[in-house]
């Protein structure tokens, strides 16, 4: 219960200030977002879509997490977890996507560019939906954990090399990878005012309780569930 | 694994390989399978591209699509025929799972290189616009991409032989995998029709063994979880 208001109260704050704050070329009041060229009042998504990219990843770590417990343990509540994980991991990648799409239109010209960390999040979408064919594939359920617990370790240990090597050492169109003309690095550190990062680290914290939330919930009821199937 | 147990071991993993090997030529069902795919899609790249060329960097790209598909028409077989015989209890009695493995790996990658050499025999004959002007790096991709696909092809090939579905799925759950590999190969492939000096392919070379030894070790541990009942 404390999480839900928790929650409720953060992701408020997130986006009233997130959208409401003004922007101004020379900020003088706390409560004025520093323009950022070439990004302007377009940089207010990063608060929503940072978070999103980075829960896709989080959960999908989750997910190689409970993978590697079921294999050790071999308990069936561990499988639901990791699916639970990587069902959510897939919603966070898709926003992701749908987001970062958007305002590449506005900010890049076109919806789909293959700058490389688009190519990472589609990879991370096509992992995502290979498991979940697996997982539809296998009928016998104890078979389904253990193919699919490997198959998820197999993607972890080959896909890091997309997510964090990659969008580094490849030059890209991303705001702070290789070649923008503002300087790379990690944009936090370098473009955002201490207002903004505080709202961005508020959404980070936010999402990742967020995904907290909805993660447990989901572990609940396949525990029911399967409680139920083993009544009948 | 103690030095006196390597001998036995690699002495099953050579039995394996020549089991597979001979029921491979009693049959040539993977082999001829290979053979027409990398035919039939050659011809289709030639039917749609007509007269006109195609610029040299979609033509090193095209070579691995043709690779890649027929990859994954043929090296499932070696799996999903021990699951349709019925004999993957027999092996699982007789051999230990990591040299069933390291077999299994061994054949797939004698039956890469192989159907790469014919793709890029066939690829080279044909498709006027491909032209190689550093053969070292093409030879090193070649062959660093064929034990990389051989990796990455026998794992997932386990994977879907004890799944229910035996062929939809295996490109599907391959390619997300196999993606780091194909674009450095891809990369490392233009390179060596610019005709780059080797040093500057190094780092694809680099990318790729790493990736080779890291898909063989998880392969490899993970093995006995897949294969074991």
């Amino acid at each position: 219960m404390t999480i839900k208001i928790l929650l409720g109260v953060l992701l408020t704050a997130v986006i009233v200030m997130g959208f409401g704050l003004p922007m101004s070329p020379a900020p003088q009041a706390w409560y004025e977002l520093p323009v950022i060229p070439g990004l302007e009042e377009k940089a207010r998504i990063i608060f929503f879509h940072v978070p999103t990219a980075w829960l896709s990843v989080l959960a999908f770590l989750t997910s190689m997490f409970y993978a590697v417990q079921y294999l050790r343990n071999r308990e069936s509540i561990d499988d639901a977890k990791s699916s639970a994980a990587a069902g959510l991991g897939f919603m966070f990648c898709i926003l992701a996507t749908l987001t970062g799409a958007v305002w590449a239109k506005f900010n890049w010209g076109s919806y789909w560019n293959w700058d490389p960390r688009e190519t990472s999040i589609f990879v991370l979408l096509l992992i995502y939906g290979a498991y979940f064919s697996l997982r539809s594939a296998v009928e016998v359920e104890e078979k389904r954990a253990v193919l699919s617990s490997v198959y998820s370790i197999i993607a972890a240990v080959t896909v890091p090399f997309f997510i964090f090597i990659m969008p580094r050492i490849m030059t890209g169109l991303h705001p702070g990878a290789k070649g923008d003309p503002e300087g790379a690095g990690p944009v936090i550190e370098f473009k955002m005012s201490p207002t903004m990062r505080i709202i961005f680290f508020t959404s980070l914290i936010a999402f990742t309780l967020l995904f907290y939330w909805m993660f447990t919930l989901r572990v609940r009821a396949a525990r029911l569930e399967a409680h139920h199937q083993s009544k009948e | 694994m103690n030095p006196g147990s390597i001998i036995p071991f690699l002495r099953s993993v050579g039995a394996i390989f020549l089991k597979d090997w001979r029921s491979e030529l009693r049959t040539r069902y993977a082999i001829s399978a290979l053979l027409m795919f990398v035919v039939t899609t050659i011809a289709i790249i030639l039917f749609s591209l007509g007269s006109d060329g195609a610029p040299a960097d979609a033509l090193s790209g095209m070579l691995w699509v043709v690779i890649f598909f027929a990859a994954m028409s043929g090296l499932s077989r070696t799996f999903v025929m021990e699951e349709e015989r019925g004999t993957t209890l027999t092996l699982q009695l007789l051999a230990p799972a990591s040299a069933v493995f390291f077999g299994k790996l061994l054949f797939n990658l004698v039956l890469v290189l192989g159907l790469n050499a014919v793709t890029v025999l066939l690829y080279a004959a044909f498709i006027n616009g491909f032209i190689i002007r550093s053969v070292p790096i093409f030879l090193c991709t070649v062959l660093l991409g064929s034990m990389g696909f051989a990796a990455a092809a026998t794992v997932i090939a386990a994977i879907i032989a004890r799944a229910n579905t035996k062929g939809t799925l295996y490109p599907v759950l391959s390619f997300p995998i196999l993606l780091p590999l194909l674009l450095t190969v891809i990369n490392a492939t233009r390179l060596a029709s610019e005709g780059a000096f080797f040093r500057e392919a190094l780092g694809e070379f680099q990318i790729l063994i790493s990736y080779i030894v890291v898909v063989v070790v998880t392969s490899y541990l993970l093995f006995e979880y897949i294969w074991k009942d």
